[in-house]
């Protein structure tokens, strides 16, 4: 292998590169973020509580089964397959052809929310049982609590796993080359067909995926730190800081409610 | 006399574990209830069942003469009369001082942010959080939490507060803090229903003392009874345990 090679090849060839790893980041990003938007729906739907009888038991036996088999589905079987599954054999079965960037968004996406639907369960049942019994005394129904005080906890317990799907993802997509979409992995294998410096080309190819997985890591770690806020709040300064709260009782009792 | 809460053959079971065995009771308007007893006795399990956050195995539970635990009744709506505050807290850790205060005004009694936020403040003064507003649960001491807690279940502006075991999770030194504020709410007429291990606030602040043992109301009245000539021998040994 000379670097001499690796010049000459990224000199005519840096365009392909560049497109190839357009599209990766693409239909990675979309991937992770559908898949987490699926996972985090799933995750609701899940943790609704079962009432002990009527039909809503049964709506939602029904649908926790569904969901189940989906989860085990596609956790439990190759990416590459599905997407030979689903474009070659669901297209050619109701002979309708996909197009191929959309079926490649379509694959990752449902299968990053199958990973992402036991992440978020995992991160739902990780939060004190008290956060939501504290919105439920507060009148809260599930929906309410889990936007407004589970899931935003969930999401940034979970951002460390989500950022390894991302990665697993960036690095996944390769497979879709089996339904030529042209990502980075199929436009290497392109170039180094035409050019036949296998090592140069891989190593360029190595290289890209490598700045890109590590680029995200990066940025998701700042992100996290970010969510975390200051460490610091500011006291609120008012013109009544020697009253003490039974003070401000007595000089409230007149618009109390209980009264 | 009205009576605000009413429950009837209230009875709780935990798979073959009865924990509450036919429990009749009250609560009138305006009125401070302390429940006391030994751990295990039910006391926090009665406590959770008024505002269904365990579900009774049998019973009524009857909130101004309606009974909670028919099919039709909305329990969601029914909540927001009673204000909770636990033993651990349960700030939302999402939500800074604030803004545990008025997200379930503005999501659940649909309350526009200024409302909420006036209301909220209102509250927050009387426990002497208003300094804190912006301070995440996780930068504030237990008493401090416990009393935007408070801050919190007053701002929804509920027809009764239920306490569990508020102060049992502080430590000791933060005990009085949140005992003050309790105190000072009693007297402002409020409705409350406390159940605690501070035998001096249920001695001093309560208008009735209900005495739980094994499940059951084993004595109720007013404080000089309970504590100054109790009637059962049960509850004469718990106070002989706990006051020596």
């Amino acid at each position: 292998m000379s670097f001499e090679a690796v010049k000459v090849i990224l000199i005519n060839y840096w365009p392909m590169f560049v497109r190839g790893a357009g599209i990766t980041l693409f239909i990675s990003i979309i991937g992770t973020i559908l898949g987490s938007i699926i996972g985090l729906g799933i995750g609701v739907v899940r943790t609704i509580p079962v009432p002990d009888k009527g039909p809503k038991k049964v709506i939602l036996k029904i649908a926790n089964g569904i969901l189940a088999a989906y989860i085990e589905f596609f956790r439990g079987t190759p990416m590459m397959v599905q997407a030979m599954f689903i474009f070659y054999g669901v297209a050619g079965v109701f002979g309708v052809q996909l197009n191929r960037l959309m079926a490649a968004m379509f694959i990752v996406s449902i299968n990053t929310g199958a990973y992402m639907a036991e992440i978020v369960r995992g991160g739902i049942v990780s939060i004190d049982s008290g956060q939501y019994e504290a919105a439920e005394a507060l009148g809260m129904n599930h929906f309410q609590t889990m936007t407004n005080v589970m899931l935003p906890q969930v999401i940034r317990n979970i951002l460390p796993a989500t950022g390894n799907e991302f990665v697993v993802n960036i690095k996944d997509t390769s497979v879709l080359n089996v339904i030529s979409v042209t990502e980075l992995f199929f436009n290497t294998r392109s170039i180094a067909g035409t050019t036949f410096k296998f090592a140069e080309v891989y190593f360029i190819t190595s290289i890209i995926y490598f700045i890109m997985t590590f680029t995200v890591t990066k940025i998701l770690r700042s992100f996290e730190r970010k969510l975390d806020g200051p460490k610091n709040y500011n006291i609120i300064g008012n013109q009544m800081q020697v009253e003490r709260p039974e003070d401000i009782v007595r000089k409230d009792d007149d618009h109390w409610h209980g009264n | 006399m009205e009576k605000i809460i009413e429950i009837k053959h209230l009875n709780k079971s935990f798979g073959a574990h009865e924990v509450l065995k036919d429990i009749n009771f009250h609560v009138n308007k305006g009125e401070v209830v302390s429940i006391i007893g030994s751990s295990g006795s039910g006391k926090s399990t009665m406590l959770r069942c008024i505002n269904l956050l365990e579900k009774p195995s049998g019973g009524e539970i009857l909130y101004k003469g309606e009974n909670i635990l028919d099919e039709s009744h909305n329990i969601y709506n029914y909540r927001t009369k009673l204000g909770m505050v636990f033993q651990q807290f349960n700030l939302f850790n999402n939500h800074n001082a604030l803004s545990n205060c008025t997200v379930s005004q503005i999501k659940v009694l649909k309350r526009s942010q200024e409302e909420a936020e006036a209301v909220a403040m209102k509250y927050l003064k009387v426990v002497g959080m208003d300094q804190y507003i912006n301070a995440m649960p996780r930068q504030l001491s237990g008493g401090q939490k416990q009393r935007v807690a408070i801050a919190r279940a007053l701002s929804m502006e509920p027809d009764v507060m239920l306490f569990d075991e508020p102060t049992s999770a502080l430590d000791p030194e933060m005990v009085g803090e949140v005992l003050a504020v309790m105190k000072d709410l009693a007297k402002t007429g409020l409705t409350m229903l406390v159940v605690t291990h501070e035998m001096e606030f249920a001695r001093d602040v309560s208008d009735r003392v209900v005495f739980m043992d094994k499940g059951v109301i084993a004595e109720e009245g007013p404080p000089e009874q309970i504590f100054n000539n109790p009637k059962e021998e049960r509850t004469k040994e718990f106070l002989r345990r706990i006051l020596d």
